[in-house]
């Protein structure tokens, strides 16, 4: 059990390596760089809004449920809605639905590729190809996704308000004045922290467990599986780990 | 010139091949022939790096191919083509897409430069006119050529064929093999041919190794063939009465 973790986490880390290497063309890079960009970002646009419209909307109502009959000032609930936006549910939620959508679609991808020797032809003509399959998608996930996160966290925000006024919890202005309460720069550099961690983790697992796939479907089936499961697991672990190193 | 020293491999408990030392030369179609499940594709991919011995050397000329990490292995392969059995052509990819992704990651030409080189490829395989289909939308044989086409592109000193005509009619697999013959010599190329076909063994076989358990049980050339006496190779060639009946008549004409 150990023992084929730590091997996992050594080839892991050895493609890597591999994939740190000088491009032999940067423009191809770029190019697969701005297809992957495209297919992350645009591709996973609708999903994101409609996720975190709903997340904001649940956020605002349940806070507004807890803080009934307490002492605390209604709006309150703009000011809960953002930051818990912000520092936690924008990356988090955004990028363990992304692990889903693109990691599963990397695995599946790039295992593909290895199941019809498509990456060894790839070497034969010279290929890095651990560099050319991999960095691009990488770099792409880690310029678009704290985009999406960023847009995410808007409209969560944006979510909380149209619940909170809708259900006539308090008025725009309210929720307006709780928004702009206690704001701290600080949480949208954690947010940013998170998105990038959270992107290269999430594009880097799955290309390794598409790379290094055997077999048939039913593996290239189990791959998928297990990029999404994987970095889940992953994503979470260093979202705890973000937090307690960024608020001490 | 390739040259396989005293090369052994195993997959766990497998042993594969057992002690290979053979060469293959420029200029001619090296042949590697042997029963399904003799060893052909791995000493192939033994040959170009995509396995490991696990023991022995292979050398491209004087350079040590075994020995080197995978940026000097990377450059060898510069001189690489390699068509695979089952040809391994992008598929979400063009012809012509796929005939230029070499070009286009190791050359600086123009996009004018990389079609009329894409072109001739085609053209040389018989191609033309095929630029924009996907390699799903053509045959089996056709995909063969689209391979060699994206082998030959970057004018390689050493061409690995895996089968290049199994599955194919009889006339398309000779198509092939005179195809790949004339593309050797015009160029002095290394060529190293996997087959098991008889065809192709007395057509093109400048230099024929016979794999059979794991070694070596016969080499020579296609005119050798005929006179072996080799019970391995006969065996494995002349397996079917018809060719046992068009030997033997063969070898009286002579005699008389
Ligand atoms: N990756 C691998 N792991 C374990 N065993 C393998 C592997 N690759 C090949 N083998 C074994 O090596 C032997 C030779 O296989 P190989 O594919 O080289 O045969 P071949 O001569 O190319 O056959 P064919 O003419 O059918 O293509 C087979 O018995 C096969 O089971
Ligand atoms: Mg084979």
């Amino acid at each position: 059990m150990f023992k084929s973790l730590f091997f996992h986490i050594g080839q892991y880390l050895l493609l890597l390596k591999q994939a740190l290497a000088r491009p032999e063309k940067p423009a191809m890079y770029w190019k697969e760089m701005m297809r992957q960009m495209n297919d992350i970002g645009i591709g996973s646009l609708i999903i994101i809004c409609l996720i975190s419209v709903f997340i904001g909307a649940v956020t605002a109502v349940q806070f507004s449920y807890q803080l009934q009959d307490s002492f605390i000032p209604a709006y309150y609930i703009g000011y809960i809605v953002r930051d818990t936006t912000i520092i936690e549910m924008a990356p988090m939620i955004t990028c363990l639905v992304l692990a889903g959508k693109v990691g599963s679609n990397i695995a599946a991808e790039i295992g593909g590729m290895r199941q019809k020797e498509h990456i060894d032809a790839m070497e034969i003509m010279g290929v890095n190809t651990a560099a050319y399959l991999i960095t691009p998608k990488v770099l792409a996930a880690i310029v678009v996704i704290p985009m999406l996160v960023c847009i995410a966290a808007f409209m969560s925000i944006t979510g909380g308000l149209i619940a909170s006024v809708a259900g006539g919890m308090i008025t725009q202005a309210e929720y307006v004045l709780g928004l702009q309460s206690f704001f701290v720069p600080y949480n949208v550099f954690m947010m940013f922290v998170k998105a990038v961690v959270f992107a290269f983790i999430l594009t880097s697992v799955a290309a390794y467990q598409g790379y290094y796939v055997k077999g048939g479907s039913i593996e290239l089936g189990a791959a998928s599986t297990q990029a999404v499961v994987y970095s889940n697991i992953l994503i979470l672990l260093s979202d705890y780990m973000i937090a307690m190193l960024l608020t001490q | 010139m390739i040259i396989a020293e005293n090369v052994f491999k195993s997959f766990g408990e497998t042993k594969v091949l057992k002690g290979i030392t053979t060469s293959f030369y420029a200029g001619k179609n090296n042949l590697i022939i042997g029963k399904s499940g003799a060893g052909k594709t791995v000493l192939l991919k033994l040959l170009v790096g995509l396995l490991a011995p696990t023991q022995g050397r292979i050398l491209y000329g004087e350079r040590d191919f075994t020995a080197m990490d995978e940026k000097a292995k990377r450059a060898i392969r510069m001189e690489v083509g390699m068509l695979f059995q089952g040809s391994a052509l992008f598929d979400s990819m063009t012809v012509e897409e796929n005939i230029r992704f070499p070009l286009d990651m190791f050359t600086n030409k123009t996009k004018k430069e990389k079609l009329d080189r894409v072109n001739y490829c085609l053209d040389r395989v018989e191609m033309e006119g095929v630029n924009d289909r996907y390699p799903s939308e053509t045959s089996g044989g056709m995909q063969k050529r689209v391979g060699i086409a994206r082998a030959i592109v970057l004018e390689p000193k050493y061409l690995f064929c895996d089968e290049p005509n199994s599955g194919l009619d009889p006339k398309t697999a000779l198509l092939i093999d005179e195809l790949i013959q004339s593309i050797t010599y015009e160029n002095n190329i290394t060529t190293v041919i996997n087959t098991h076909d008889m065809n192709s063994v007395m057509g093109i076989g400048d230099n024929i190794a016979l794999l059979n358990e794991g070694q070596i049980a016969w080499q020579g050339n296609k005119d050798e063939v005929m006179d072996t006496d080799n019970s391995f190779l006969e065996n494995f060639i002349f397996a079917s009465p018809f060719l046992q009946r068009l030997r033997s008549d063969a070898l009286a004409n002579r005699r008389s």
